[in-house]
């Protein structure tokens, strides 16, 4: 309950006072800049000049302390020793490259970007294009949707117990399914390898969702009048499909899927509640969390957040060139 | 090639009926345009022969042979879109052979049908361009030449030219004059809301009205000469005729009506002796008044002028009238406002109506 009123009351002085500055810094300039009187014109121009900054400026500030600080923060603290007290030179990224447990990671990580969002965004699209004509369509979406609004947490939970297989009574559903069918329950978990995959299958349980919503969104934007031509020119539809729609959201499809990767790259909360790393499953994040939390040693760690960050990157950049070449 | 016949057609949305008992019969060769008012049906009406509507009762020929269930691709018709409809991804080659490659043409019949058409639409310098990359005149070109490229039975035209600005279509509009001197056989369905583009295209034009089916069918003169009915009358032609109220008082030959606001109207149109004192609707173009210094069958003050250049538009009203009468003279005529007009129009170019419809076609 306490947690709850502290929440609200956070809410309430965010919301308030970021809407009071607005409306103070906005007053001031207004009053030293008043748009009347024999200098209305000019003051009109300087205070258009300068209230973008009033508005915008915090956000700068808040973005810089918080996003760009920790970066410099992170890259000085992965020369230095465990503690943070010694300078180490670039020994920390010579242990990572030399260490079993990063391999791992790497080689997982690729699995995930490769497998991850391909299945997502192909899941996403067939989606789209199946819940679009439907009477029902926007029910399914829903549903597909759900897992969204599900925390990865939440979604690691639910999926452990799904693989779960436990002795006396079976509460996996994965094992029910299998001993439906005659087979003999597995420790799913523990698979080597295929403990990858079924991880991997809840964040793409979670992502087609997002998919879907994004590339529905495109294929209600394709002129109708393209597939009505497609038609007459006598093809069916699945050549109307992938010759005419597919292309035609293209750009949507790349940024779904670059977004998707981005995700696939961070992936930590999925891993860290199923498996810990354990069986051959560990990924870049969660070993980074490994070694900052549980082992306390500030250099490795930090040296793991900025491989992290400079696979990002570049991802990045893409995207938003392209988001912003689709803006104009 | 082939004829294409609509016997009893009807479209239906739920109970409203869009299109009903539509009857027509086109020869190969002929352009047909459809015309109406907004809501009329006339690109429902395309859509359906295209296929992309269905039919909701009646029958639909084409060549011959029952189309109402047969699939686009196969009625052997080519459709040309309002917005172009062009594939963005896709070149103009690409545009233009898409068709002939799903129907897996082989590569050298697909390429020298794409050149044809390229040669007769003056596209053969664009054809690795994107659509992005051409004006709005190159793109319906290439939204044609896709048609072209297919050689179907029937072309249909949905309002091809009404995303052009006016220039361009004037200029596209004499393009597919041409386009269709060339083909001479091929069959071509239009659909505008533009007078001009039906006058000048047509070899015969379907006025359609709104939920009452069609108005009339005939050559651009016939609806223009002898209009069946006054939604007819009043549809084409701009400004539309004038309809003023009266009453029969000499037939024979030539009939006289005497018209609500008291002047006296002679109509070249025909009546016998029993039609003395029906209750008729005389029609007059603006461009047949004639000013006069003698008898005038309409006379009144004029309220405004609009002059045009080679013409004047004068809207006057007289007594008796509901409306007020629009009458176009030739040359500059500024300094008639505000004051009287007398005018009369030759008795040949005097139309009559009859509870709407023309006493031409009793």
């Amino acid at each position: 309950m306490e947690q709850v009123l502290q929440a609200l009351v956070t809410i309430a002085i965010g919301v308030g006072g970021c809407a009071f500055w607005y409306w103070a810094s906005n007053t001031v300039l207004d009053t030293v800049y008043p748009a009347r009187g024999p200098n209305a014109g000019s003051n009109i121009n300087k205070a258009n000049l300068i209230r973008p900054w009033l508005f915008v400026g915090p956000a700068v500030v808040i973005l810089a302390a918080y996003l760009i600080y920790p970066v410099i923060n992170t890259l000085y603290r992965s020369f230095m020793d465990k503690t943070s007290s010694n300078f180490v030179g670039t020994s920390n990224y010579s242990w990572l490259l030399a260490d079993g447990k990063f391999h791992e990671s790497m080689l997982n990580q690729f699995l995930w970007l490769l497998v991850v969002p391909a299945l997502a965004t192909f899941f996403g699209l067939l989606a789209a294009q199946l819940t679009d004509r439907i009477r029902w369509g926007n029910f399914g979406k829903s549903l597909i949707f759900m897992p969204m609004a599900i925390s990865f947490v939440g979604a690691g939970v639910i999926w452990k117990f799904v693989y779960a297989n436990t002795e006396g009574s079976q509460i996996g559903l994965l094992n029910a399914v299998v001993q439906a069918f005659g087979g003999d329950p597995q420790h799913w978990l523990q698979l080597p390898f295929w403990n990858n995959i079924l991880l991997m299958v809840v964040l793409v349980w979670i992502q087609a969702g997002f998919a879907m919503v994004i590339l529905s969104a495109a294929l209600r934007g394709i002129p109708e009048d393209t597939i009505e031509a497609a038609i007459i020119d006598g093809a069916n539809p699945f050549q109307i499909f992938f010759k005419i729609k597919i292309p035609q959201i293209a750009s949507t499809i790349g940024v779904v899927w670059t977004t998707i990767t981005i995700t696939v790259l961070k992936v930590f909360d999925i891993v860290y509640v199923m498996t810990n790393g354990e069986w051959g499953t560990q990924v870049l994040a969660n070993m980074m969390y490994d070694l900052l939390f549980d082992q306390s040693d500030y250099g490795r760690g930090s040296a793991v957040a900025i491989v992290i960050m400079i696979l990002v990157l570049p991802i990045m950049w893409w995207n938003v060139r392209n988001a912003r070449k689709e803006l104009r | 090639m082939a004829n294409l016949k609509l016997t009893n057609v009807e479209k239906a949305y739920g109970d409203v009926k869009v299109l009903k008992n539509i009857n027509l019969d086109i020869k190969q060769g002929e352009l047909i345009v459809f015309v109406g008012p907004s809501g009329c049906g006339k690109s429902t009406l395309l859509r359906m022969i295209g296929g992309l509507e269905t039919i909701t009762s009646g029958t639909l020929e084409i060549g011959g042979q029952r189309m109402n269930d047969v699939p686009p691709a196969q009625r052997g018709i080519a459709m040309v879109f309002q917005s172009y409809a062009l594939y963005p991804h896709m070149t103009v080659r690409d545009n233009m052979s898409f068709a002939l490659k799903i129907a897996k043409k082989s590569a050298s019949e697909i390429d020298t049908a794409v050149k044809r058409a390229a040669e007769i639409l003056q596209l053969t310098p664009y054809l690795d361009r994107l659509p992005k990359a051409l004006s709005g005149g190159q793109r319906q070109r290439v939204a044609i030449g896709r048609a072209i490229v297919r050689d179907p039975q029937v072309y249909l035209f949905d309002e091809p030219l009404s995303n052009l600005d006016a220039a361009l279509r004037v200029a596209t509009r004499i393009e597919i004059a041409q386009l269709k001197e060339k083909m001479p056989n091929s069959t071509m369905i239009y659909v505008t809301h533009d007078q001009v583009e039906a006058m000048t295209l047509a070899s015969r034009i379907v006025v359609l009205t709104v939920g009452q089916g069609i108005g009339q069918v005939g050559t651009p003169l016939e609806l223009y000469e002898r209009p069946e009915n006054e939604f007819v009358a009043q549809f084409i032609g701009s400004p539309s005729m004038n309809l003023l109220d009266g009453e029969v008082t000499e037939t024979g030959a030539q009939t006289t009506v005497k018209l609500a606001s008291g002047g006296v109207a002679r109509s070249a149109v025909p009546t016998q002796a029993s039609d003395k004192g029906m209750k008729v609707r005389v029609g007059i173009r603006p461009e047949d008044f004639v000013a006069t210094t003698g008898e005038a069958a309409f006379t009144g003050e004029v309220d405004i002028t609009e002059a045009l250049g080679e013409l004047t538009q004068i809207y006057f009203r007289q007594g008796g009238d509901k409306g007020t009468i629009i009458a176009k003279m030739p040359g500059i005529h500024s300094n008639l406002r505000h004051n009287k007009v007398s005018l009369t129009a030759d008795p040949k170019k005097v139309h009559l109506f009859h509870n709407g419809k023309s006493l031409l076609y009793r």
